[in-house]
């Protein structure tokens, strides 16, 4: 089969299972490439970084839901990269009020839709970071889903505040360096753990909650799919890299997206109607130090703080994949 | 059929409500705009209006809600007061920056701390530049009819602006006055199905809300403040509509004139103590004072205040607010602003009514007083009435 020169290595991977070129190992994909959407509707041209990986969730997700979607977006990177009037990367609708009210804004073209007999097919879809999920936004979040809207919300979750200069939010790791969670005589990074978020949704009982990674683009595309076509609230938390704000090298993001998944730093499941599913087992485990090492974010931890958050994953592994 | 009823001026803002035929409401409850959520509430629970109520978690979701719905094309309704103003200050400004016709009734209560549940103006005078529409009114009947009026102006093309009707909490919204509630079909010809110019549509994408830098955030604020100039005629002809359809109307809708002909002293005020202030002129049996109610604050009407204060030697503004450090009411200043070149009349501000506090007959009488004083000899130009000093 001819593979178009613009489909990543880790597609082709599951092109070529026995070839592959990611850590020699195939991807349980619950889609395959030739079904995904070679309509673009996230246009190229704007403004991200190099090696970014909240573009992909945005893309990657639009190639999921298709034309007739209506999205919101909290003020945040990808609000900023992608609409300097008057130009713009959405080819859906597009509204962006502020920063705390993704939410709350799909809640309004949601209800709009309902009211004037319009809802039918549309997806309605809210995207935020992680400040605008975790933190600022959680309330509006919160309110949303609760509420039961038909809607779906994405956080592209790199872990802190990247529009701003890379300040710590409720999402950063254990140990990150990030410019308000320093290293120092006194501190060693971020000295709390990362909000378990997506527990926080489930438990507004909504029928759908997902984690995902685009570093494994068909899995969160399915369950980007399948949050759309929920009748109700999903929410779906996206692992998204960011070079600059975790000093990595911008050709590795979706090589270091794959490591954080085997090495058990996140975990990839769903939680629908309140049960629990693993999605992605790693086939082995890898020593965390391999994604640490990756990023300038972790590179003043010691073997002592690097030891302690192996523990920490490794409790996890233990309960996720007994 | 249009009907006559005794009812509170909230109950009066949800009949509005109900007979603009809006498709969204968002709300949370604060006191005193309390009734206005629990009646709109009942009557989309009874299918006397058929809209979709987004019962919010906070002021700030109820405007981030009404500012999206009406990006997709629908009629809005919210309503607040006070702190709850205060919270949703940061989507005021996305909504006029994104020229959105969102109608928001404001129930005017004090600010906090010290909490204070009751009236006075500072919530909506504080929000005096966020680019919405402001239209203060004296009374239930105006609430009502205010309300309806607001959706012509904020729909209208040439306008795109919304509108915050800005009623006197308790003072209206508690309390009981005789209503006209206008026939529906009479409703629907004054105020039409809304036709929005735009909408967020998968069949036509657009976006709204995108970045703007330094080379066009200067002419998309002065494309604001064109559309407030323009609103000002706008204003005048839906009141006159409105006059035909139901003979009723306020003013020439921007300001409301009492008296004024041949005053040489004028009182300048917003909201419904004008009515108390009409009293105390009514009572004198002369023509030396007068009243100039101001509606409309924003867009404030510069000629017609002008014109209006142009004879009097002395300008009282009795005013429901206090701007803290500059040491006089918003209103007062604005209207030396505007009298500013044009005569030598004084103009004396009088802070009163903060916090609840009555503005009673004998209130107004004291501030008639001080400005007839002002006639002939120098008194202070700001004065705190009724404060007691010990």
């Amino acid at each position: 089969m001819e593979i178009a020169a613009d489909i990543p290595s880790y597609v082709r991977c599951r092109q070529k299972c026995e070839t592959s070129l990611i850590a020699n190992r195939c991807w349980k994909f619950s889609q395959t490439v030739k079904e995904v959407s070679d309509k673009e509707l996230f246009a190229s041209g704007h403004r991200a970084c190099a090696g970014c990986g909240g573009t992909l969730a945005i893309r990657y997700a639009l190639k999921a839901l298709g034309p007739n979607t209506i999205c919101t977006n909290a003020t945040g990177c990808m609000e900023v990269v992608s609409s300097p009037y008057p130009e713009i990367s959405w080819k859906v609708p597009w509204i962006h009020q502020a920063f705390e009210n993704s939410a709350a804004s799909a809640s309004g073209v949601e209800s709009a839709l309902k009211a004037l007999g319009r809802k039918k097919g549309v997806n309605v879809v809210a995207f935020g970071g992680d400040g605008g999920t975790f933190d600022i936004g959680l309330q509006s979040l919160s309110g949303a889903m609760e509420r039961g809207h038909d809607l779906t919300y994405i956080c592209y979750d790199n872990e802190a505040y990247m529009n701003t200069g890379v300040q710590r939010s409720g999402s950063t790791p254990y140990g990150a360096m990030t410019t308000t969670s320093p290293p120092g005589k006194l501190s060693f990074g971020e000295d709390r753990q990362k909000k378990d978020m997506p527990h926080i949704i489930a438990a507004h009982g909504v029928p759908y909650v997902a984690t995902a990674s685009v570093a494994l683009p068909l899995d969160y595309m399915a369950k980007v799919k399948k949050a759309a076509a929920i009748e109700g609230p999903a929410y779906v938390q996206v692992y998204s890299p960011c070079p600059v704000g975790w000093g990595s090298d911008p050709a590795k993001s979706i090589e270091i997206g794959r490591l954080a998944v085997d090495t058990g730093m996140i975990v990839l499941y769903e939680i629908e109607n309140g049960v629990s599913k693993v999605s992605y087992r790693p086939p082995e485990k890898i020593p965390v130090r391999e994604f640490l090492k990756t990023q300038k974010r972790f590179r003043h931890l010691t073997d002592d703080k690097i030891a302690e958050i192996q523990g920490f994953v490794d409790e996890r592994w233990d309960k996720t994949f007994r | 059929m249009a009907s006559w009823d005794i009812m509170h001026g909230s109950r009066a803002v949800a009949e509005a409500v109900r007979l603009a035929d809006v498709d969204v409401i968002a709300a949370y409850p604060i006191t005193p705009q309390t009734h206005i959520v629990e009646d709109t509430a009942k009557m989309v629970a009874d299918g006397d209006i058929r809209a979709e109520y987004v019962k919010v978690e906070s002021e700030h979701s109820a405007m981030s809600v009404v500012i999206a719905a009406s990006g997709t094309g629908a009629r809005t309704f919210t309503a607040t007061a006070s702190q709850g103003l205060a919270l949703m200050w940061e989507m005021l400004f996305v909504a006029s920056g994104m020229r959105l016709p969102v109608v928001m009734v404001n129930a005017n209560r004090a600010l906090s701390a010290p909490i204070s549940i009751w009236n006075d103006q500072q919530d909506s005078i504080a929000s005096r530049d966020v680019g919405w529409i402001q239209l203060y009114v004296e009374t239930n009947q105006e609430a009502l009819d205010t309300t309806l009026m607001a959706y012509r102006i904020a729909e209208d093309a040439g306008v795109q602006l919304p509108v915050m009707v800005c009623m006197d909490g308790f003072v209206l919204t508690h309390t009981v006055e005789p209503v006209e509630v206008p026939d529906e079909e009479q409703v629907s010809k004054f105020l039409p199905k809304f036709k929005p110019q735009q909408y967020l549509d998968p069949k036509d994408p657009m976006a709204l809300g995108p970045i703007a830098f330094p080379n066009v955030y200067t002419e998309l604020r002065a494309m604001q403040q064109q559309a407030m100039d323009g609103a000002m005629s706008v204003i005048e002809k839906v009141n006159d509509e409105f006059s035909a359809v139901f003979n009723r109307s306020y003013g020439n809708g921007l300001v409301e004139e009492f008296k004024t002909e041949d005053a040489e002293v004028i009182i300048v005020t917003l909201g419904s103590v004008a009515g108390t202030i009409k009293d105390v002129i009514d009572e004198r049996g002369d023509s030396k004072v007068g009243l100039l109610r101001i509606k409309s604050f924003r867009p404030l009407p510069e000629d017609e205040i002008r014109r209006a204060l142009k004879g009097a030697k002395v300008v009282g503004v009795i005013e429901k607010d206090v701007s803290i450090g500059l040491g006089k009411g918003a209103l007062a200043s604005e209207v030396r602003d505007v009298m500013y070149g044009s005569g030598d009349s004084k103009i004396l501000s009088f802070i009163a009514g903060l916090g609840g506090r009555d503005i009673t007959l004998d209130s107004v009488r004291g501030v008639i007083d001080t400005c007839e004083k002002a006639l002939s000899e120098d008194v202070e130009t700001v004065h705190w009435v009724d404060l007691k000093t010990e």
